[in-house]
């Protein structure tokens, strides 16, 4: 394990925060693109996921534990989210046969 | 060194395919893939806690719940019609906005230290753990309320009711 967290020494921060923002980015463009809602469910844990491993990053950064902590909440959060989100996406299907998002249109009124 | 950068090229590449694939189940797979990647830098940065616990709990919980979803729902292929062309464009236009304004404010910080693990044990079980139960022990206590009333509406929302007539739409 020694020798495996000497890797990343040379890894300058605004690499992690690069890599964070691209992948964020792509989370964001697939809740654009995609009309498939469980689609758009991945995207936005993605975007999470992203967010999770910049705070690693700074965490480790810093040396202070707490980022660690906030990602294991936002852990505690995702499962929440994806267990109630993915039920109302049953009941959605259940009712109008389709997860096709535009279906839903009605609900701007 | 060179590492991490292979890897963060595998999370791009795998979360690009998430998004492009047609098949939900094939986005579904290529999401496992992505977030194992994930798993690999939280090992490179020795979190070992959050390694294990992104490994259990999304790779092993959260995307298994997505398949058995999707294979419920049983979808069929004319199920989700394609966005118009300029949407895409459009679609992808702004997010390449987003991430080209995030990066040029990034480019303006100016912050180029490298990342350096001054305290080996930071990410341990037996470290995260004093943090968690000393600072940080009534927001644990609060998200198990919130995952309690989580699991309470899921079931309260799929379960069907049985007086009510089918809703037609």
């Amino acid at each position: 394990m020694e020798s495996l967290t000497q890797t990343i020494q040379a890894v300058p921060l605004n690499h992690y925060i690069l890599l964070s923002t691209i992948i964020f980015s792509i989370g964001v463009m697939g809740v654009l693109l995609r009309r498939n809602a469980i689609v758009i469910f991945m995207s936005v844990e993605l975007m999470l996921n992203s967010v999770n491993l910049l705070l690693t990053a700074f965490s480790v950064y810093r040396g202070d534990a707490a980022g660690q902590v906030f990602v294991f909440f936002i852990m505690a959060l995702a499962a929440a989210e994806v267990a109630v989100g993915l039920a109302i996406i049953v009941m959605i299907y259940r009712n109008t046969n389709s997860i096709d998002i535009n279906v839903l249109n009605r609900l701007k009124w | 060194m060179s590492t991490f950068y292979f890897i963060a090229f595998l999370s791009i590449f795998f979360s690009i395919l998430v998004i492009s694939a047609k098949n939900p189940v094939h986005s579904i797979l290529y999401l496992i893939l992505t977030f194992f990647t994930f798993t690999i830098h939280y090992i490179l940065m020795n979190a070992q806690f959050l390694a294990i616990v992104n490994f259990i709990v999304y790779m092993g919980a959260i995307l298994v719940l997505f398949l058995y979803t999707l294979m419920l729902i049983n979808l069929n292929k004319e199920s989700e019609p394609v966005k118009p062309f300029m949407v895409k464009i459009a679609a992808v236009f702004g997010g390449g906005i987003l991430a080209v304004a995030l990066v040029s404010s990034l480019k303006s910080l100016g912050v180029s230290d490298p990342v350096v693990l001054k305290n080996p044990e930071l990410g341990l079980v037996k470290n995260l753990g004093k943090v968690l139960f000393h600072e940080f022990l009534l927001p644990f206590e609060v998200s198990s309320v919130l995952l309690l009333s989580a699991m309470v509406g899921a079931v309260l929302l799929a379960t069907k009711d049985p007086k009510e007539p089918k809703a037609t739409i």
